[in-house]
């Protein structure tokens, strides 16, 4: 994928604001709660308010992601509680809703014996879009999710990468104002992730599409997201805007084969705050020339330069030391999500 | 030095400006879709062999009765006997098109995305009722029609040709019946399972399950029980309405209870269309 991650990062949120509708509140919850005839309880007292741009919803296997997307999309009625999407109410204006939203869900929804280009101009013409329009938008969106010639071909022959890229295309052909994706990284390997992530960045950033991606891999959304709201056993464990947590806390990792504490000195002795996290050096960035005293440094002292890579602070150090609605972030997934995260390249 | 030809410019993403059509619109479209699969149209060669094997079949019949009318002048059967002659096959043709248009989708997943769009699930439940009963409808009324224009041109006078159209309208509306009582029955159980194979099994053992119980009635020694006995079983059933209905001068083995009969079909379809709504709870999953 030509617009990895990198992109993502180098982006300022400055840049972002303008592209999306200006102070309108994309999701906005009141106590909202679900409730399962089985007595299951899959949102409980939910308030949240959501602002355009890329929004992280993470949590654990049976958080209520799943749940609380049905909900947006008025498949379900809460029990109790409001929800507000694009200013409407989808237990109401359910259609209205509909015909704004794209959504992308978790399982598998391609009949396998149709062409890419067929089922999607289908999805396209089932979203109210003319067949002309529908045959051309179908193409384009195929396009721009990465799939060319492939997309004459049935859709059963397709490698888990392609479907979860047809199925990305079914959600925005109809050119929605939000897009809802259920685990879109699902079942995709590392390099499937990042391409797909980065596609998600591209939507959200370049197509002024505001998104709200499910996860459970807190490390995979915190990547690209603007914003996270994270929920634990339907109910809000934090929700925060990522630009103001991180943005002044931007740090290089720094990896090199040996002599890491020769460099963490000679890094000291040049005045810049560093700090050891395994084999990674840690460095915060202040501005480009903390790139060049880094790589003088290395250079030096004759090194063998690993990796150099610019990530934001780890979104789960946030939640942790952040105030907690309720339990603190719990283990497993949620926390143990950081291997894919940081950099890869 | 020639400049390259040929390359490619990304113009970026473009907002979508154009028009978006409404309920009518999705309708129309779900339906026509749904017309085409039921025959195979825009799907691939295999889709194709069942359904129009039986159009062949329903086409031969029709070709041999016509051809044999023209020899001899005199009709084998008439128009509403032709849909009762071919039961069977219209039971077949339901067991192929129903889960065609509803066991796919359950199976493939692909009904979320058809319910996360502005249609409504009732208008997509009713689309596919739609377009299996005209798909149906089709199969029979092709045939009836190339045996109405053959005994047209064999007609000796004028008078004759109206009379024949009298009898292929009254056969069509008889054809009618079959689509819309037989497509309720057989789209109601492909809603209900997702294995196309399975489904399609399970619709005509629908269809015969309450056949034995239609069989004891009639060997029982009561006028009336014989009468009512057609209301057991769905074949029986329409047959009944066109014993009524649609073929004059016959021999009435209902007797006078031919409102009943129609009756009972009517709400058969209307409870049939009420338990689709089945397809509001297949959306929140």
């Amino acid at each position: 994928m030509e617009s990895g991650f990198s992109q993502g990062l180098s982006r300022t949120p400055e840049g972002d604001s303008g592209t999306y509708a200006d102070g309108v509140t994309l999701i906005a919850t009141q106590s909202l709660t679900k409730t399962y005839g089985n007595g299951v309880t899959a949102l409980a007292d939910l308030t949240v308010g959501i602002e355009p741009g890329i929004v992280g919803l993470v949590g654990a296997n049976g958080a209520g992601k799943s749940t609380f997307i049905k909900i947006m999309l008025g498949l379900l009625e809460p029990t109790a509680g409001q929800v507000r999407v694009l200013d409407l109410d989808p237990t109401v204006d359910g259609h209205q809703v509909r015909s704004r939203v794209g959504y992308m869900p978790e399982h598998d929804c391609l009949p396998p014996d149709l062409s890419a280009a067929e089922f999607v101009t289908h999805m396209a013409r089932m979203s109210g879009l003319p067949k002309t329009a529908a045959r051309e938008r179908a193409s384009e969106t195929l396009r721009h999710v990465g799939l060319y010639e492939e997309r004459y071909r049935q859709v059963g022959g397709y490698s888990t990468g392609m479907k979860q890229r047809v199925k990305l295309a079914q959600a925005l052909v109809h050119d929605p104002d939000l897009l809802l994706l259920d685990e879109p990284t699902n079942g995709l390997d590392p390099a499937g992730r990042d391409a797909m992530l980065g596609l998600i960045d591209r939507i959200g950033s370049e197509f002024g599409i505001s998104v709200l991606v499910c996860s459970h891999l807190l490390g995979e959304v915190e990547r690209i997201c603007d914003a996270l709201v994270a929920i634990d056993g339907g109910r809000l464990l934090r929700s925060a805007q990522l630009s103001d947590m991180t943005t002044a806390t931007e740090v290089l990792s720094v990896e090199v084969s040996e002599g890491t504490d020769e460099l963490a000195a000679r890094l000291a002795a040049a005045d810049l705050p560093v700090r050891r996290e395994g084999r990674l050096l840690l460095v915060p960035l202040a501005d480009d020339t903390t790139y060049d005293l880094i790589l003088t440094a290395v250079a030096e002292l004759d090194l063998p330069l690993h990796r150099l890579d610019q990530r934001r602070h780890r979104v789960a150090e946030l939640f942790a030391t952040g105030p907690t609605v309720s339990p603190p972030t719990p283990p497993g997934e949620l926390t143990g999500a950081g291997t894919s995260g940081g950099g890869t390249q | 030095m020639s400049q390259p030809t040929g390359v490619i410019h990304d113009i970026g993403y473009q907002r979508y400006t154009g028009v978006r059509l409404g309920r009518r619109h999705l309708v129309g479209t779900l339906y026509l879709h749904g017309l085409r699969a039921a025959f195979g149209l825009g799907r691939s060669a295999k889709a194709k062999i069942f359904p129009w094997m039986i159009v062949g079949v329903v086409g031969a019949i029709a070709a041999v009765l016509t051809a044999f009318r023209a020899q001899t002048g005199e009709p084998v059967m008439s128009y509403a006997e032709f849909p009762q002659t071919l039961t069977i096959l219209i039971i077949f043709f339901c067991a192929i098109v129903a889960p065609e248009l509803a066991s796919r989708d359950l199976h493939s997943g692909v009904l979320p995305l058809y319910f996360a769009r502005p249609l409504r699930r009732g208008d997509y439940a009713l689309a596919r009722l739609a377009a299996l009963v005209s798909a149906t409808f089709l199969l029979l009324a092709g045939p009836l029609t190339v045996m109405f224009a053959g005994a047209a041109f064999g007609a000796p006078r004028i008078g004759a040709v109206w009379d024949e159209f009298v009898d292929y309208l009254a056969a069509l509306g008889y054809v009618a019946v079959h689509a819309v009582v037989f497509s309720v029955l057989a789209l109601l159980v492909a809603a209900l399972l997702r294995r196309r194979a399975v489904a399609a099994g399970a619709i005509v053992g629908a269809f015969l399950l309450t056949t034995p119980l239609y069989g004891v009635l009639m060997v029982l020694p009561y006028e009336r029980a014989t009468q009512l006995a057609g209301l057991a079983s769905p074949v029986t059933l329409v047959g009944g309405i066109g014993d009524w209905a649609f073929e004059s001068g016959g021999d009435v083995g209902i007797g006078g209870y031919g409102p009943l009969y129609a009756l009972v079909a009517l709400l058969f379809v209307a409870l049939g269309i009420l338990l689709l709504a089945r397809y509001r709870k297949v959306a929140a999953k």
